[in-house]
């Protein structure tokens, strides 16, 4: 007998949730490697099976608003229908295809709203059997898309780069306080805004809170998981004298663990919250903003007020200015350089939540998911290196100009390339100015 | 029932096979980077990336024939070696950590990109360029066995062809280190103020050092390239260089045969695991019956992330090293 | 004549005065300067080191003493400033270049490289290696150059009395020994100039008499040197010349005898000449903005961000223990 599916370089990534795996033993391994996809290693492929394959997708327009009753066919390799759906009130549409291979799907022009512009309504794919298959449709801008002139399109981007720039703050301040009050590198900070996002998630649809009242419970509960984070691992770590490497390595297993926690009990979906999920924009004078982007704005930057205040006026934010700046002379003045680190777990575990469902509104389409965290964390280390690593106010530039970096880029660059304008942004600073731009000049290796 | 004849013959298949080569040949680089100069690569799938699609890109969209290709693909990772070096090298360990991960998730947002489908083939992948490959197949019976675990001819073809290049990455690696070169990427892992001040310039030799462990990366994802036959842009995601730093510290960091008997352990490890969990969560009256099958994949992530912290804290010269020599307690 | 006895007769007649001119100077350094945040860590207007010469460098804590020592050999990067080796200028110059032109240093904090042996460390100090390159190290036969080395770092060991533990790791030596290795594979450079950051400092007091000898023999093998520290024993001992540094400046200069009646350095070791004063506790230990600056140096004078300092042991300075984050 042989052992089944092995031989293939484990499946990294994203959420495919091996669909109706069997336990079945063999498929001749020939044709398994003849498939496109990398298969999970170690992982039982349906042998010879019969059933369909599942293929599915969410029709979502370029303003976010879900398109529903819109018909979707799947067409085989000669052209024949193998399967129709129309899209839910939600957007979403599953399709069967009887077997691996070549399909191209479509979209009926049709029964889309008038007014909507397909961009691309026709997707080839290969599908295989092990994996899941979405199919993304690209949709244009409603209406207006083609006649808006460059300079209200720069200026829409610029206050969306603005939002988003804001959002990454409020993320990255907890990053770069923590950095600067231990020296941890913290690879597993984006799985905190992810775990905020989600825990507001949970109080909103399971346990029926309003997003607000959520929100404020997210946060607190952020805040526990912070301090969790501190004084369950990292604490303990220092105490060890666990070197800073090492304490680098070790939150890059703990984000790991917790991303795919997460996606085991949230699932490999984009949950939408019961609130705000679709609003229309409103005008102000050239600029158009949803109600809750202009929240976004707003919450944010009076966030980022409330945090200067802390650390300019209050005995705890001078006491973390003072461990930020030198550590063990802040200890020898008599600061509890511990309480200090743990309140800096808290404050940033706290803001990572609020930044994650501020993140969830106003750029995922007011929905969360899994991998929310890590696709933010490397833009939050752009802007924190950006700004100047550990310092507070630096992050907070940082971050903006990578969030308006990324969304002018849409300007030059395709739509999916838009994160790498910032994280372009990062490897230009470190070249011309590696201190940031905020840190001071001092040799740094 | 549980049978574990399956679950063993599985995991010794794992043992050698194209998933162990494959992180065997990513771990050895990081080796080099990080095992032997200190230096925090944490984009190793970039390099992968580059030489797999530097290949696939060679062969079928410019005519290449597939030595030529495999030989460009291996020039990608030193080219990017060098790119990414030059702005980080000068600065704090840290800093080259999040620039070589963002550069290789760039490099996975660029090839998934619609706009480079021509090039790339997009989200749906590169295929045909490995014709010769499969060619040059010396086996021909359809199926081998040996010790009770069955090989695929194809799938024999490719182990030991990634069996042949991990040897020669080894054998390369042992000449090299052992050399005075060698005693200067070590003096630099130590304190490179120190190598400074004896008069190396260390700042070459960490490029040369990311270059040498960037071609074997590249060699790593040129080999998946081939074992496989197509490329599709999501496989080289961040996990799976954290996946070769599971394999490196396992077998230790600073040997040269730590990381391949690391990927062969980890791997086989891990298979086990996978096929335990599908086993006591699937069928028709599964053992643990909370657990979905299909979460599996991820309780496995998960096991893969507490396992490395677990290590970096209790074990960090690996199952084999010895406290005293280890090398990962830097600064 | 003894070497000792000729240097001392070519000093003979140089006035003890800060920028004096030297018979035969091998390093002239003009109008150099360091400034970390507000507070001027370095300002040398005109320095001359003597040819052949043990010239002792001195002054307080936080004088900027080992700020200057990185300045000269490329470790740190002056606000402006020239300096010339042999008439040639040094300024500018990468460290490892400054190596290689034959002005050697060593750190106040050992940096024996604790996970090779000890005859690797000393290996590793020979110059122009040809295994030393990527492809040298590859194809060309390197063994008889190794060989060649590995002899020459053998005599050295046993002059420095670490033959030993040649096969020991140098993690495993104790401070002074580790001193004694970074003197010895210093040597392994043929160096001209040989620059010694406080060479006795954390050493085990029996061990400083035969650590003195071998600065001594330095100079009496033809190579000059140049050392930092802050006892005045030690300087009167063995230095030919001395240089007394405060607040980045050279204050003094004059032969070893001359320096306990000069006011300047009397004042300066007292603090009662400071126009910013220098703050230390009852222990000596700096504390306020002295700290910082001395903190600040420190952290530069090892590569890294003060704020994240993760080394252990303060520089020179008896600190508590800053242990914890590492």
């Amino acid at each position: 007998m042989r052992p089944p599916g092995r031989g293939r370089p484990g499946d990294p990534g994203p959420p495919r949730r091996p669909v109706r795996l069997l336990l079945t033993i063999l498929i001749p391994a020939a044709a398994l490697l003849g498939l496109a996809a990398p298969a999970l290693a170690g992982a039982v492929v349906p042998a010879v099976t019969q059933e369909t394959i599942p293929v599915d997708g969410t029709l979502r327009n370029a303003d976010g608003t879900f398109l529903s009753g819109v018909t979707v066919e799947a067409l085989d390799s000669g052209g024949r229908q193998v399967d129709q759906t129309r899209t839910d009130a939600q957007g979403r549409w599953e399709l069967a295809v009887p077997a691996a291979g070549t399909y191209t799907f479509r979209i009926d022009p049709e029964s889309l709203p008038p007014g909507t512009e397909l961009l691309q309504g026709e997707v080839t794919r290969d599908i295989a059997e092990d994996r899941l298959s979405v199919v993304i449709f690209r949709f244009g801008e409603e209406g207006e898309g083609l006649d808006t002139s460059t300079a209200s399109q720069v200026l829409r981007l610029l206050v969306d780069g603005i939002r988003f720039g804001l959002v990454i703050a409020i993320t990255a301040v907890g990053l770069s306080l923590i950095f600067g009050t231990t020296g941890l590198t913290n690879f597993s900070h984006g799985e905190i805004v992810t775990i905020g996002a989600v825990l507001a998630w949970t109080v909103n649809v399971t346990l029926g809170v309003q997003l607000i009242w959520a929100t404020l419970i997210a946060i607190v509960l952020g805040a526990g998981f912070g301090a969790l984070n501190e004084l369950g691992l990292w604490r303990p770590l220092r105490r060890r004298r666990v070197g800073l490497i090492a304490q680098l390595v070790v939150s890059i297993g703990l984000g790991i663990a917790l991303r795919y926690a997460v996606l085991i009990f949230f699932g490999g979906r984009s949950e939408p919250f019961v609130d705000y999920t679709s609003q229309i924009a409103r005008s102000y004078g050239p600029i158009a903003l949803t109600d809750k982007d202009l929240t976004t704005i707003i919450v944010s930057i009076a966030v980022m007020i409330g945090i200067a205040l802390l650390l300019q006026r209050t005995r705890i934010g001078k006491a973390m200015r003072a461990v930020a700046d030198n550590r063990d002379l802040a200890a020898s003045s008599g600061i509890d350089v511990d309480r200090v680190v743990l309140f800096v777990w808290m404050l940033g575990g706290g803001l990572a939540t609020l930044g994650g469902v501020l993140f969830a509104l106003s750029e995922l389409s007011s929905t969360v998911y899994w991998e929310m965290g890590f696709r933010l964390l490397l833009l939050m280390f752009a802007g924190v290196i950006l700004g100047g690593l550990g310092t507070a106010y630096g992050a907070l530039l940082g971050c903006l100009i990578v969030g308006v970096v990324v969304q002018l880029s849409t300007l030059v660059l395709p739509v999916d390339l838009k994160y790498m304008g910032g994280l372009a942004v990062l490897i230009v600073i470190l070249v011309f100015r590696p201190q940031g731009l905020l840190g001071s000049r001092a040799r740094i290796g | 029932m549980i049978d574990f004849s399956v679950l063993l013959t599985n995991s010794l298949a794992q043992l050698v096979g194209t998933s162990a080569v494959f992180y065997a040949l990513l771990a050895l680089g990081l080796n080099v980077h990080f095992g032997y100069t200190g230096l925090l690569n944490f984009g190793q799938i970039g390099f992968a990336l580059v030489g797999g699609y530097g290949m696939g890109i060679a062969v079928t969209r410019f005519g290449f024939p597939l030595w030529g290709g495999v030989l460009f693909g291996m020039a990608c990772g030193a080219a990017l070696g060098v790119l990414l070096g030059i702005p980080t090298l000068r600065l704090r360990a840290d800093y080259l950590a999040i620039v070589t991960i963002a550069a290789a998730e760039i490099l996975r947002l660029v090839t998934r990109s619609t706009s480079q489908t021509d090039l790339t083939g997009g989200t749906q992948g590169l295929t045909g360029y490995a014709d010769a490959f499969t060619a040059a197949n010396p086996f021909d019976r359809p199926e081998y066995s040996y010790l009770g675990v069955g090989f695929v001819r194809t799938e024999l073809w490719a182990i030991c062809a990634g069996w042949t290049a991990v040897a020669l990455c080894v054998l390369l690696l042992w000449l090299i280190v052992r050399s005075p070169w060698g005693r200067v990427l070590k003096a630099i892992r130590e304190d490179e103020d120190a190598a400074r001040a004896l008069g190396k310039n260390v700042f070459a030799y960490k490029i040369q050092s990311l270059v040498l462990g960037g071609v074997m990366g590249a060699l790593g994802g040129i080999f998946y390239a081939l074992s496989v036959q197509s490329l599709t842009p999501d496989f080289w995601s961040p996990p799976q260089t954290f996946f070769a730093y599971c394999a490196l510290i396992l077998g230790g960091a600073g040997r040269v045969l730590g990381p391949v008997i690391g990927a062969m352990l980890f791997w086989a490890f891990l298979s086990f695991a996978d096929g335990l969990l599908r086993q006591a969560t699937g069928g028709t009256d599964p053992l643990i019956g909370f657990i979905d099958t299909q979460d599996v994949g991820a309780i496995r992530f998960v096991l893969v992330g507490i396992f490395l912290v677990l290590l970096m804290v209790y074990r960090p010269q690996g199952i084999f090293g010895n406290r005293r020599e280890m090398t990962l307690d830097a600064r | 004549m003894p070497a000792d006895e000729a240097v001392r007769a070519a000093l003979a007649g140089v006035a003890p005065e800060p920028g004096a001119a030297k018979p035969d100077p091998i390093l002239v350094v003009d109008d150099v300067t360091r400034a970390f945040g507000g507070l001027k860590a370095v300002d040398v207007a005109h320095l001359e080191i003597q040819r052949g010469a043990i010239t002792g460098l001195i002054g307080p804590n936080g004088a900027g003493k080992t700020t200057l020592f990185n300045l000269l050999t490329g470790f740190d990067r002056p606000g402006s400033g020239r300096w010339r080796f042999d008439g040639r200028p040094l300024h500018g110059l990468a460290p490892h270049r400054v190596a290689r032109r034959g002005v050697v240093r060593t750190f106040q904090l050992t940096k024996a490289l604790a996970k090779l042996s000890v005859l690797d460390n000393m290996r590793l100090g020979a110059p122009k290696q040809t295994g030393e390159s990527f492809f040298g190290a590859l194809l060309t036969p390197w063994g008889r150059q190794e060989k060649a080395n590995t002899e020459k770092a053998h005599e050295l060991l046993v002059r420095f009395q670490l033959d030993a533990k040649a096969d020991d790791l140098a993690g495993s030596l104790s401070g002074g020994q580790r001193k004694l290795l970074e003197m010895a594979r210093a040597l392994m450079m043929d160096p001209t100039v040989i620059m010694l950051d406080e060479p006795m400092a954390g050493v085990n007091p029996a061990l400083t008499e035969s650590l003195l000898r071998h600065v001594k023999s330095l100079r009496d093998d033809g190579m000059t040197v140049v050392f930092v520290e802050h006892d005045m024993d030690v300087i009167r001992d063995i230095s030919d010349w001395v240089v007394v540094m405060a607040q980045g400046t050279v204050i003094a200069e004059g032969p070893p005898e001359a320096l306990s009646s000069n006011k300047d350095v009397v004042d300066a070791y007292l603090g009662a000449h400071h126009d910013r004063a220098l703050e230390f506790d009852a222990e000596g230990n700096p504390i306020g903005e002295t700290a910082e600056l001395v903190t600040e140096m420190e952290s530069v004078e090892l590569g890294v961000d003060p704020s994240q300092t993760p080394t252990a042991q303060s520089v020179g300075l008896d600190r508590p223990d800053r242990g914890e984050r590492t």
